[in-house]
């Protein structure tokens, strides 16, 4: 008996499969961005009479050539660095002038008066990695970030977003020019309640 | 007679109508998910982690600046210290003040004053370095840094 041939396969649809395929890509592909901590770098012009701050508001940060950190005069463990910062910063310590009205901290008067007045300093060895660095950096912005974001959902709870998701869709390209309008004011205001104050002193050289 | 005719024909050849599709496919997907990176990187280059980050759009307004150990590759002629590299060069310390200034002036007069100098620096560098860098962009006042990290939990770089 002879054998049929095989009926031709239709490849009309080849085609359709095809750009299924590329479109399903183009959706799901993200083209990668970078993303980092931003900084400011103080400007090199030395100040004649540096103001003077009062011990109380200056939180010192120390991370030695062993990464381990100084906190205040105290050894600490990273995970603690963060709520220790919070602390420090909405701890509200002081009256007349500088009252912090929304502060919830518990006013010890060893510690920070108002988080205007409130500096963190940090110190680095030229040995400390930079691992470690950027972890100290990252719970330091952390600590400004949740009680940026406390404040924004007390504040303007009718937002329904974060302090940090509208910082985001503030700084988004795709958002329109209408809402980043209406972002800005709330967003400043908040930046001015927990103002970043985040001083780095040169590194010490190990002997 | 008719019968051997009819055996010799075999099969009919598959139609190639739809190759182009294909390959047109494969084409779009890799011109979309390509990065396009103007230096090859010759330094080690393991971002720490961090989660409380900033995207850095607008890629136009941003200059990189790399440093770390250099690759196994490079490390016989150029040792295993730390370096930093500028475009596709190892550069000194002295050498980043002027990249930042040919960098400026290549770029668009009103993007000059909002340049962002992208610090990519691998995790086991010593600060003493990033310091040293820092020192030379604040004399050139290139005063907006950015730490470039990859998005994850801090703990990941206390080991």
């Amino acid at each position: 008996m002879a054998r049929r041939s095989a009926p031709e396969v239709n490849a009309g649809s080849m085609a359709d499969i095809a750009f299924l395929l590329l479109i399903f890509f183009l959706v799901t592909t993200t083209i990668e961005t970078d993303s980092g901590i931003n900084r400011k770098l103080p400007p090199t012009d030395e100040i004649e009479d540096p103001p003077i701050i009062k011990e109380r508001n200056i939180f010192t940060v120390v991370v030695n050539k062993d990464n381990r950190l100084l906190v205040e005069e105290e050894l600490m463990d990273i995970r603690d660095l963060r709520q220790s910062a919070i602390d420090f910063l909405d701890n509200g310590g002081g009256k007349g002038d500088e009252i912090c009205l929304y502060c919830q901290g518990d006013k010890n008067p060893k510690s920070s008066d108002n988080p205007n007045k409130a500096i963190i300093s940090l110190k680095n060895d030229r040995q400390t990695s930079y691992k470690a660095y950027i972890a100290v950096q990252n719970e330091l912005v952390a600590a400004y970030n949740d009680l940026r974001n406390r404040e924004f959902n007390r504040i303007y709870p009718m937002t329904g977003i974060s302090f940090i998701d509208a910082q985001k869709r503030y700084s988004d390209p795709r958002t329109n020019l209408i809402e980043k309008q209406k972002l800005k004011p709330l967003l400043d205001s908040i930046k001015a309640m927990y103002p970043q104050k985040l001083s780095e002193a040169e590194p010490s050289k190990t002997n | 007679m008719s019968k051997f005719k009819k055996n010799k024909k075999g099969l009919p050849a598959i139609s190639t109508a739809s190759l182009p599709d294909i390959v047109f496919m494969l084409l779009f997907f890799f011109m979309v998910a390509t990065v396009m990176r103007d230096s090859t990187l010759m330094v080690k280059n393991t971002l720490p982690a961090a989660d409380q980050v900033q995207k850095l759009d607008k890629k136009d307004r941003v200059m990189y600046i790399y440093a770390g150990k250099p690759s196994i590759r490079y490390q016989e002629k150029y040792g295993s210290q730390a370096r930093i590299q500028l475009n596709d060069k190892f550069a000194t310390v002295s050498d980043v003040a002027a990249f930042v200034l040919a960098e400026r002036a290549s770029k668009r007069q009103e993007l000059q004053n909002v340049l962002t100098t992208a610090l990519k620096v691998d995790g086991e560098t010593n600060m003493g370095l990033i310091s040293d860098i820092k020192q030379e962009l604040r004399k050139v006042n290139a005063l907006k840094i950015n730490y470039t990290t990859r998005v994850g939990d801090y703990s990941q770089n206390l080991d």
